[in-house]
This record gives structure tokens, sequence and C-alpha cells, in this order.
């Protein structure tokens, strides 16, 4: 039922035919050690396995996938989890620039910091959220174009100590979701006609529902990260380029 | 009195009601979904609202006593060459309104249409034309990336490919159905499409709106589209298809994303593409993770690996100035097609100012992108895919005879299913029941008659092209692509000539 692997020599696309016949033939447990720049690790994979992966996985890591839970020791590069429709992925490091692209579902627990235009276009449908978690900062243009799902910001366990927690023209374009922040931002770092929103008490019991279980995954303590106080982003409209137009 | 609003006072067009033939069976009342026929219940006469009427001509074509007549209204500005009123318009509206003009369809400027500037050749005494009648003639096309070379074995006396042939899609006639995402259009006209596609052994495109669950059947006949929204897009989604098109430009708004306005995001709609029920579903203007050829390649190989390398990746861009160097770009990226979309490609919502004014000819971007192509060695890697404008089956020709292996239409097939080019598909009220999801509206058009539609005009198209084929003495079309010979120009200068590769009608 388990596969070890090192894939040092192997190409990207060696490791993912390996990864699918594999799955095909019924197994669920993978460690993949050597890893380094491998793109598109699992990608597409539609599978509830599990995948531990030891290195650095370069782009698109778990892109368009649905089920499979990735864990990875080590940093990531660009593109975790794009257009990923369920699954989760777990990174021991720091992630790249835009996780979690177009979002559907599923979860993505980042440790440190991530990069820039994260969880851009996330959607949402009844109970279908995905969520992204991230332990340190991060750079301009998160959750731009958000039409759903939630986005945590910590900025806790950062390399930066000297930046901001989030970049310029956060949450610019919203219109659905929500992005929750551990600390202050600068209301001139928010996109156009977006406002900080104290949390209500359905927000606290849904943060502590995600982040007990991103503790769970870092082994870190809630009581912790519930330290300092939260606050709240969401669109003021749902179209926010509604006005835009002359008929 | 509130602030007086301009652009209500000139009504476009003019209903006029024939009284002596009006039955008041109050059929306008009901067809209009603009409300500008109006039922005066106390006086029992039916009224007109000049200023909402938008010239779709519904009212006309069902009145059962023909009783009604659309006409532009008769009253006038004083006459000036530049300050037509369209302009005039445009700026009331804008001036009541203070927003960025809005509008459907292709480019509505007459800029100079190439294809109205080239004639086709045909065969005369020396060499005899063929009757498609009474010999075989072929259509069939194969898009994607052809290799370099091939290497043959012999195995016990039989040979064969040492390596086998990357994926190919067969076509049975070059003529496909642009993007048109379910939402922009209605479920009702996506499947007379798949299924004028699949018997017409030819291929529709999803858009970026999903894939409705009853389409799925169809999906050896179907390209499903990847777009900065990212709309629809799962897994199950991008192997519904043979191909993927990762669309990065439209040639009705080359550099902005898509937008289907908040009016028409529905219930149903608001399901596929996971986004609140009437609020607008934005495309980003780029894909975010794509901001380089490098980039480019990367989406295309997770597309690529995501699907296990069974499926053609297009790529699809408006056509802009410096098109032949992106397509170049985009075919070392590893695309199976370049799609381009020239400036007269339509869209159910763009700003006017990006429809009108934004992108180049597509006959021009056709034979650039085919001429640097073949100077870099590169066009059997891909094939070139050519839409925007395509009116007729000679445009259709014209187009693989620049260099085209395949054309998409878009708004042909709107209009083979009765689209009367209102221009006001943002609107959501289409009262044909063409660019509408309203459970109402989309009743006046069901899938068998979008179906037989769209069917007999390819069909009819797929016998003019086989009939100007033999005219020239060719039997198959790929006789043809790329093949300027056939063309010449009529009052072209020597640029453009130059750029089109095409001699001037006379020169031999």
């Amino acid at each position: 039922m388990n596969l070890e692997l090192n894939v040092h020599t192997l190409h990207y696309s060696q490791v993912n035919r390996i990864l699918r016949k594999a799955i095909e033939e019924g197994k669920v447990n993978f460690k993949l050690y050597g890893v380094n720049g491998h793109r598109y690790l699992a990608a597409g994979i539609s599978k509830k396995v599990k995948i531990e992966i030891y290195g650095t996985p370069g782009l698109d890591l778990g892109a368009f996938m649905k089920g499979p839970e990735i864990i990875v020791y080590g940093n990531s590069q660009d593109g975790a989890g794009n257009t990923m429709d369920d699954g989760k992925i777990v990174i021991h490091g720091m992630g790249g620039d835009v996780i979690g692209y177009g979002m559907r579902g599923g979860k993505i627990h980042l440790y440190s910091d991530a990069g820039y235009r994260v969880g851009i276009h996330m959607k949402a449908y009844m109970d279908k959220v995905p969520v992204i978690i991230i332990g340190g900062k991060a750079g301009d243009f998160l959750g731009e174009y958000m039409a759903g799902g939630i986005i945590i910001l910590l900025g806790m366990f950062s390399r930066y100590p000297e930046k901001p927690i989030a970049g310029l023209f956060l949450g610019t374009g919203m219109h659905g979701g929500a992005i929750y922040i551990r600390g202050k931002v600068k209301e001139s770092f928010l996109g156009a006609g977006l406002k900080p929103y104290p949390l209500t008490s359905e927000d606290e019991k849904l943060l502590e529902t995600h982040l007990k279980e991103y503790c769970e995954d870092f082994n870190l303590n809630l009581s912790e990260i519930f330290k300092a106080d939260f606050i709240k982003i969401i669109p003021y409209t749902h179209r926010p380029y509604g006005k835009l137009y002359a008929y | 009195m509130g602030t007086p609003q301009f652009s209500t006072f000139y009504p476009d067009f003019y209903i006029e009601r024939l009284e002596n033939r009006c039955i008041k069976c109050k059929r306008c009342v009901k067809e209009c979904t603009y409300e500008a026929h109006l039922w005066d219940e106390k006086k029992k006469i039916l009224k007109e609202d000049h200023t909402k009427c938008i010239g779709c001509h519904r009212c006309e074509a069902m009145c059962p006593t023909k009783a009604i007549i659309i006409k532009p209204h008769p009253s006038q500005f004083r006459e000036h060459a530049n300050w037509t009123p369209w302009f005039i318009k445009n700026i009331y509206k804008q001036a009541d309104q203070g927003g960025v003009l809005l509008t459907s369809t292709g480019c509505a400027v007459p800029i100079k249409n190439y294809f109205d500037h080239l004639v086709l050749d045909a065969c005369q005494v020396t060499n005899p034309p063929i009757d498609p009648l009474r010999e075989p003639m072929e259509l069939r096309t194969y898009i994607g990336s052809k290799p370099s070379g091939i290497e043959v074995e012999e195995v016990n006396g039989k040979f064969r490919l040492k390596k086998p042939l990357p994926p190919l899609i067969k076509l049975e006639i070059p003529v496909m159905f642009a993007a048109m995402s379910f939402g922009a259009i209605s479920l009702h006209v996506h499947q007379g499409l798949a299924r004028a596609a699949r018997d017409l052994g030819t291929l529709y495109n999803t858009g970026e709106g999903g894939l409705h669950a009853s389409l799925y059947e169809y999906g050896s006949n179907t390209i499903v589209q990847c777009a900065s929204g990212r709309f629809g897009l799962h897994v199950d989604y991008l192997n519904a298809g043979v191909a993927i098109e990762i669309k990065i430009g439209q040639g009705a708004k080359p550099g902005i994303g898509g937008h289907l306005p908040g009016e028409k995001v529905t219930e149903e709609i608001s399901k596929t593409r996971m986004i609140p029920v009437g609020s607008d579903a934005l495309s980003p203007a780029p894909h975010h993770d794509i901001y380089s050829i490098e980039d480019l390649r990367g989406l295309i190989f997770a597309l690529k690996e995501a699907t296990e390398y069974k499926k053609l990746v297009f790529v699809k861009i408006a056509a802009v100035h410096n098109v032949a160097a992106i397509a170049s770009g985009i075919v070392r990226a590893g695309a199976d097609a370049v799609v381009i979309d020239g400036l007269k490609g339509g869209t159910g919502a763009a700003p006017t100012m990006f429809r009108d004014y934004i992108g180049i000819p597509i006959e021009l971007a056709i034979s650039a992108v085919d001429k640097r192509l073949r100077e870099e060695g590169l066009r059997h890697m891909t094939s070139i895919i050519a839409s925007g404008g395509i009116r007729c089956s000679a445009d259709v020709v014209k187009a693989i005879a620049l260099g085209a292996d395949a054309v998409y239409i878009g708004t042909a097939a709107l209009i083979a299913v009765g689209c009367s080019m209102c221009q006001r598909c943002y609107t959501g009220k289409c009262p044909w029941g063409i660019a509408t999801n309203n459970p109402e509206l989309i009743k006046r058009l069901p899938p068998e008659v979008a179906y037989e539609k769209i069917y007999n005009l390819v069909h009819a198209w797929g016998h003019e092209i086989k009939e100007m084929l033999g005219a020239m003495g060719l039997n198959s079309i790929e006789s043809l692509r790329g093949n300027r010979d056939k063309l010449r120009a009529v009052g072209l200068t020597k640029e453009e000539m130059e750029i089109l590769e095409v001699k001037h009608a006379g020169e031999v």
C-alpha cells in the first residue's frame, strides 16, 4: 500500500506516471525523496492518497488535483494548488507566488511566507469552500478578484521581520469570500473600497476550527495564535465593478 | 425636475404599427423583453416607447398579421461628417451615466476588410476544374503538432512507425465553433452547437463557463477552455474534451479579461462558475500564473500533465501588433495549435472602445503568423486556427489560403439561430433566446432548432468550399493551405500585399 521513491534523477513526467500507475494498483501512501524542482507533482490526480514530499517541489504542485493530501517537508515553488479542486497541501516552509490561483476547494496550509498574487480568484459554492492559511507574511495582491473561500494570514512565522504582514492591493476587486488577518493592516494597503471589520462570534468559531487543524499540522499552540486580535476583510459589494458601465 | 437624461431623448429605432393590420393580440407586448410595446388597459390600445426599442426585430418577426415595421428613427441631427449620431449619442450616454461604454458582437467600425479585397482563382481551359459532385473532394484537416519526420521499421515483413505519432484531431470540415460560454449563451445553443459539431465531424468550444452535465456525451467534439477566471475548471472538465484551449485574449477585447455581467449570473450559472448569484463574473486581464512565454509553457504542461498528454492544448490570443512574434513564442512553449482572433471577433460583452479599435484584422494576422512560423521552421509544429469576422464560406477559403489550418465561427453560428445583431447580449434579455439564461426566454430557441440551423449552415458552407476548391482545380483542402497563389488582391497597396504575400489582380 506504500511506495517510497527517490526521484532525484527522474523527470517530473516519469514521477507522475509512476504515481498514477501505483495509485491505479491501489497504493495510497507515497514518500518522494530527492524532490528538486520537479514540476506538476500530482497534477490532476483525483484520488484520496497521501503524498509526502522531501525537498523542494517545482511549479504547480498539485495543480487541478481533486483529493490527494500532499505534505511538503521543505519549501515549494510557484503555483502550488493552482486551480485545485479538492484535497490538501501542507507546506513546512515557504511557498512561492500564485498559490491557490482560482482554487475551488480543499485546503492549503503554509507554515511560513507566501509570495505575490496568492489566492487570486478563489471561488466557493454552497459547502465547497477553499481555505488557505499562511503562517508567515504575504506579498502584493493577496486575494485579488476573490469570489469565495477563506484566506487566513497569521504573519507569525516569517523570515522577513521588516516587511508588513501583507502587500499592496490586498483583496482588490474581491466580490465574495473573506480574508482574516492576525493583527492590523494599513488601510492604504487594501484594495479600493475595502475596509477591515472586527470578527463576529461566528467568525471566531470558524477561525478556531480552521486554525486548530493548522496547529495540528505544524505542532503549534492554538492559544499562541489567538493572543492577538484578528480583523476581517470582506467585499463591500458583490459587484465591485457593476457601476463601471454606461448602457 | 431631475437632471435631463439626454441619451433618452433620441431613440435609435422607430416602431411603426400598421393600424389596419393590427388585431391587438398583444403578442408584441409579450415578445418584447425591453418593454418597448405597451398595452393601455384603460384605452384598450397598444402603445410604443421608441426609446426602449433596441432593434432586435423580434416583434416584427412574431407579429401574426405583420403589422409592425422597425425602422431607423427618422428624427435626424444636422448632418456632420465627423460628429455622426453614433458619437453624439455615446457622449450623451456617458454624460448621463459616467461609465465605460459597453457593447456586444464584433468591431462595428468599417475598418478595411481585407477578405473583400481578395479574389479567388479558377481553372479555365489549361487545367480542368473538378466537380465535387462527381469526384472525391477532401475537406479533412488534422489539427495538432506534426513531427518533423517519421521513422519506419520493418517487423516481420510489415512496415510500421517506430514511434507513435503525437495525438491529432481529425476535422471533417475546417470550420469549428468558437468559444462562447454557458452563461454568455443559453444551454440550448450549447446543446445545438455540440450536436451539430458531432454530426458535422468538427468541434465546438465550451468557452470559459464550464460544461453542463448534459454535454459530456459530446466529449470527442469538445474543446474546453481554461481562461483567467478559471470558471468551471476542474479535472473532469479538462478531461471531458479532446483539446484544452488556454484563452489569453479575445479579438473583441484584447488586453482585458472576460466579463459576464451580474444580470446573467443566475442560480445555475452561479453553480457552474462558483461565484455569488448576481455578481459579475470577472476574468482577470492576465492569467496571474502567466507573465511570460516561460510561464505559458508552465501552464501548457501543467494541463498536459494533468490530462496525461491525451489532450491537445491550444492557445488563443487576440491579433495584435506583434502577433507573429507572440505566436512564435506560443509554439515554442508547446502549444499544439495557435488560435488567432482578429479585430472583428465577437463577444457577449466588451467595452465599445476595445471592440472597435483594438487589435488588427485577422487576414493580416494569419498571413504574418504563417510566414513567421515558416521562416522559423516551426509551422509543422502547430496548427493555425483563425477567427474573428468569418462571414461566409469564401472567407473560410481565403483564410486557409492565407495560411490557416481551420477557422472558428461564432457570430455566424448565432446568426444562424436567429440573432439579428442588436448588439445587446450583455443585458441578458436576448429576445431571441440566444444570449440569455432566463428560463422563459431560452424556450424561444429549443435545442433541436439550434442544432438544425447550425448544421444546415455549416453543411452548406462545406459544399460551397468543395465547389470553390474544385473550381480552382484542387481536390483537397490541404492543397489550399497557405497557397497564396490562389488569391489576388484588388485595390490593396504594395505594403498590404507584401504582408498578405499576394499578388495584385492582373499580375501573373
